[in-house]
């Protein structure tokens, strides 16, 4: 979607706040609330180990055979004692102050080598680069444990030895990251400024690039941390780490494994202490890549719903139309009255459809004419329940749909099974981008081929064939082969004509295409329009043309309806709308579409439109209008009608209409 | 798709070559003599003066490395000197059980992390999703060699449903039923970490497919749920997932190593790991060989698996 949050400034005020430095990011780390969990459990177990020395701890060591494997809960022994009579608690705790340092050393030593490699790597570049990522991807091919236990194999079994096989299995990951993240950077300006004043390589690396790199080496080193700690203690469990009297959790627990038998619980602890730890750290690391990487934040990727949530004031009894049906003439194939639309981010309401309202009729065009953000998509896309929700939430309005058989249905309040044998059925969609609204992964007569087995029942092979005649018939050349093709392997104008195969192939009542050339190039434009006029001749289709381009909406349309910061401001018949525009914001709209046959000069309009969670309380244009006056600002305005059907949220409609200068003395609000 | 299989293939052989480099050195930085440390202070000079010879140890590195790979491609790992016997024939007794474990539980972790992962991105914030990804939490937090012994605790001393280890019984056993028995608490134990790594990447993926617009088409045609999930989401996210699951193959053979141990599973991990207690340098040499090729090849298998579900990826 996106539609709403383009115009400049709500894109920033979408994102979190910013912190404001350490402070900020560690409110923004305890805000969640597993990493709170996470960090609670971290710090207790931190905090006992590095207490160790001074807590009344048994001797970890002293060793006593009349106590020996004493259970749990044991006088002078909570925790128990192991085959030799050791106090198990105080070995606990001294073990995870190995294990604990252990991993941190080897995440330390894996970060301090993988940075300088990828930092090498990604500013010299060239075969510095090629041997170094080699040599990576190579270590990288191995499975992980497997080149540990090969290096505690050539240098013998010792903790010192699993540190720096397990550190060195995990330089990859570091050097990996650092040299992604140092490759975007290094071409930045600032870099060349300062490669330009002179500065030497080792400067620019330490002071330039080293700063930016370093959130990417916290991050890996929160993911890494466990893994190390895991794996350190399983090569002390293999007996390849530590080697006695030196116990860390891993060698503890192998040992508890010669006694399952007799003393389960000498095996049990080590192992819930290094759950609790890598618990802990995953809970903390997956907090701290939110806070430092954004964009993998969960929160972020929100799963949008089968059908668009809606908060409608009569929505409660459920019913399938709570409003009695209208009476509809029997042309009319949509009414849209009142419809109002939002977005719900985080607490904030970004008004992206209020109040719309208008009605298409069989075999006709209404053009929705708009700036990107002016609520034209989500108008679009709220007529079946299609917008993405989570955010988007519809809160007002009905949408009759009229001419089937059990009367006019109100889609706003129809459930969604119904809706589903609408869309693409009784209604039918042509979005924008045809590449990346077709399944990359499915071939073009697949994709044509499901709405008919969906809605008219056919058989798989009666469907192929089906849709290969539809292919045909919108002059995809060599149909046959071509429904075979995926989307990738067919051209931007093919990929929308199987789109618009896709969207006629149930005989749609209503079509509904959504800027349906904007991404094609100007020539196949032109023809995609005409044939899109075409088959909606055929078949009669009444169709919903969205474009930001009034020149398209002029050759296309027979009525027009304009649209601004999620309002219809000017609604008429085309030839009206287009020799006397009765609102501001229309005339200066079409003061920019350059025409050849009659040259003026094109004006941009100044500013840009209003934040639509920012809305003024009056009319929206206001501030962009050279006409507003003080009564624009105070109040909303109303949609009214001048003649015929055309109509205009503005005060001064007939005076705009009748093209009459803006009032002397009015200000040019910039 | 041919092409590509051969593409693919050949991009291999560098990288078997480079494996084959830092085996071949890891063992050969080995401090002091390193005839000596093969063979253990007990070896009588006419031994030390036989394993120079067959190692070429007197000769430069490079001779010795092709010496080694000449033998290695011909399947001759040399003698492994703590069993008395040639290391391919250790080799070739360890392999199957060892893929017979890992294959089971990379089975297990692909077939349980798809569905758990796609159940909690469908479900999204909702009693399931959060269950769910507290087990993954769990999972992916558990020392599997610990998890082996509690399973063996539970399972097999206290309710005594499943053996303690080995892969057959001792007395009367043999058969394929037999053989499943002894496989279901290791191949469980070792499929557990995975499978939360895979649970936790298919939900990201199925959430980031969830958003593309193709998915909103899907639903404008007035496709059921069920048809959009499982037919236009789930196969986009399978194609990012192949590969992850080819390198968690990776962690699963590693991972093998302590299941092995703990289940006493006669596979190839238990005879790395004593080979690197006994020092036995050939053995161990010729066993990381060996999974480290078969770990490359099931990455190209994964690419291939991969090229087969998305057209586009054949042409990069």
């Amino acid at each position: 979607m996106g539609e709403p949050a383009e115009p400049g400034e709500p894109v920033a005020a979408l994102a979190e706040p910013a912190g404001s430095g350490r402070a900020g990011a560690w409110a923004r780390l305890t805000a969640n609330r597993m990493t709170s969990v996470g960090l609670a459990v971290l710090g207790l177990l931190l905090a006992l180990t590095a207490l160790a020395p001074v807590l009344p701890l048994a001797d970890p060591d002293a060793t006593d055979l009349s106590r020996h494997l004493l259970p749990p809960f044991s006088e002078g022994a909570w925790l128990g004692t192991d085959q030799f009579g050791r106090d198990l608690l105080s070995r606990l705790v001294w073990g995870t102050r190995v294990s604990l340092g252990v991993g941190l050393a080897a995440t330390l030593a894996a970060a301090l080598v993988g940075a300088t490699i990828g930092l090498l790597a990604a500013y010299y570049g060239r075969l510095v680069d090629t041997l170094l990522m080699r040599g990576i991807d190579t270590v990288l091919a191995f499975p992980y444990l497997l080149l540990a236990l090969a290096i505690v194999a050539a240098l013998g079994p010792s903790l010192l030895n699993a540190l720096m096989a397990i550190a060195i299995v995990n330089v990859p990951f570091f050097a990996r990251a650092v040299r992604g993240q140092a490759l975007a950077i290094k071409n930045l300006d600032y870099i060349a400024a300062a490669r330009l004043s002179g500065f030497s390589d080792a400067r620019i690396i330490l002071t330039e690039i080293l700063p930016n790199v370093f959130p990417v080496v916290v991050v890996t080193m929160a993911t890494t941390l466990s893994w190390m700690i895991l794996e350190t203690a399983g090569l002390s469990f293999l007996g390849l780490g530590a080697q006695p009297p030196t116990a860390d959790l891993g060698s503890m627990l192998g040992n508890g494994r010669e006694l399952v038998h007799r003393a389960p619980w000498v095996a049990v602890l080590p192992g819930v202490v290094i759950l609790l730890l890598a618990v802990g750290i995953n809970l903390v690391s997956d907090g701290v890549r939110d806070v430092l990487d954004p964009r993998l934040k969960s929160g972020v990727l929100v799963r949008p719903a089968a059908l668009t949530a809606r908060r409608l004031p009569d929505a409660a009894s459920a019913a399938v139309s709570a409003a009695p049906a209208p009476a509809l003439g029997p042309d009319l194939v949509l009414s849209v009255r009142g419809l109002s639309t939002r977005f719900e981010v985080g607490g904030r309401v970004l008004k992206a459809v209020e109040d719309v309202s208008f009605d298409i009729s069989r075999g006709e065009t209404l053009g929705l004419v708009g700036e990107s953000g002016s609520g034209k998509s989500v108008t679009a896309l709220s007529l079946a329940g299609l917008v993405a929700s989570p955010p988007g939430v519809m809160v007002k309005g009905e949408v009759w749909l009229n001419g089937g058989s059990g009367g006019p249905i109100d889609l706003a309040r129809a459930d969604l099974a119904t809706l589903q044998a609408i869309r693409g059925g009784r209604i039918a969609y042509i979005f924008q981008d045809p590449l990346s609204a077709l399944n990359p992964v499915l071939r073009a007569g697949e994709q044509v081929a499901e709405t008919l087995v969906r809605h008219r029942g056919l058989g798989r092979g009666a469907a192929m064939a089906e849709a290969v005649r539809l292919l045909d018939a919108v002059k995809l050349p060599g149909a046959r082969e071509k429904a075979r093709a995926f989307p990738h392997e067919l051209s931007g104008g093919q990929r929308q004509r199987v789109m618009i195969a896709m969207a006629l192939a149930n005989r749609p009542d209503l079509l509904i295409a959504d800027e349906p050339t904007t991404a094609l190039d100007v020539t196949t434009q032109q023809r995609v329009l005409a044939l899109l006029d075409e088959l909606r001749r055929e078949t009669g289709a009444a169709l919903l043309f969205i474009s930001h381009d009034f020149a398209v909406i002029g050759d296309l349309c027979d009525r027009v309806a304009v649209m601004y910061a999620g309002q219809i401001v000017e609604q008429g018949s085309a030839a009206a709308l287009f020799a006397r525009p009765a609102h501001p914001y229309t005339e200066r709209l079409l003061q920019c579409v350059p025409d050849l046959k009659a040259p003026h000069d094109v004006t941009a309009i100044p500013n840009l439109p209003p934040a639509v969670d920012r809305l003024p309380p009056g009319c929206s244009f206001a501030p962009r209008c050279h006409r507003a006056t003080q009564a624009c600002r105070e109040a909303p305005i109303a949609l009214r009608a001048l003649d015929g059907d055309h109509a205009a949220r503005c005060l001064y409609a007939e005076e705009v209409a009748a093209g009459t200068a803006a009032p002397a003395g009015a200000p040019a609000h910039g | 798709m041919l092409a590509y299989i051969v593409k693919r293939l050949l991009q291999a052989v560098p990288v078997l070559i480079g494996i084959s480099i830092i085996v071949f050195l890891v063992m050969s930085v080995i401090p002091g003599n390193q005839a000596t440390a093969l063979l253990g202070a007990f070896a009588t000079p006419e031994n030390v003066a036989a394993l120079n010879e067959t190692l070429r140890l007197d000769e430069p590195i490079p001779v010795q490395y092709f010496a080694w790979l000449g033998g290695v491609l011909q399947g001759d790992f040399g003698q492994a000197y703590s069993l008395g016997r040639p290391v391919a024939d250790e080799l070739a007794g360890r392999i199957g059980p060892t893929f017979l474990l890992a294959g089971t539980a990379l089975l297990l972790c692909t077939v349980f992390g798809l569905l758990a992962g796609s159940a909690a991105a469908v479900r999204q914030y909702g009693w399931t999703d959060r269950i769910l990804s507290l087990l993954v939490l769990v999972g992916i937090s558990t020392p599997s060699f610990w998890l082996g012994i509690m399973a063996i605790v539970l399972f097999s001393l206290t309710l005594g449903w499943f053996p303690t280890g080995d892969m057959y019984s001792l007395f009367g056993g043999g058969g394929l039923l037999d053989l499943l028995w002894h496989l279901t608490l290791p191949a469980l134990t070792l499929a557990v970490v995975a499978t939360g790594v895979v649970a936790r990447l298919t939900r990201a993926n199925m959430l980031e497919v969830l958003r593309q617009d193709y998915v909103r088409t899907a639903r404008a045609k007035g496709l059921p749920e069920r048809t959009v999930i499982g037919r236009h989401a789930f196969r986009n996210a399978l194609v990012a997932m192949v590969p992850i699951i080819g390198i968690q193959a990776g962690f699963v053979i590693g991972g093998a190593v302590y299941i092995e141990e703990v289940f006493q599973w006669p596979g190839l991990g238990r005879m790395l790991v004593t080979a690197i207690s006994q020092r036995d340098i050939l053995l161990v040499q010729g066993g990381v060989m060996v999974v480290a090729t078969a770990f490359v090849l099931i990455n190209l298998t994964a690419d291939v698996v991969q090229a087969l579900l998305d057209p586009r990826v054949r042409e990069r």
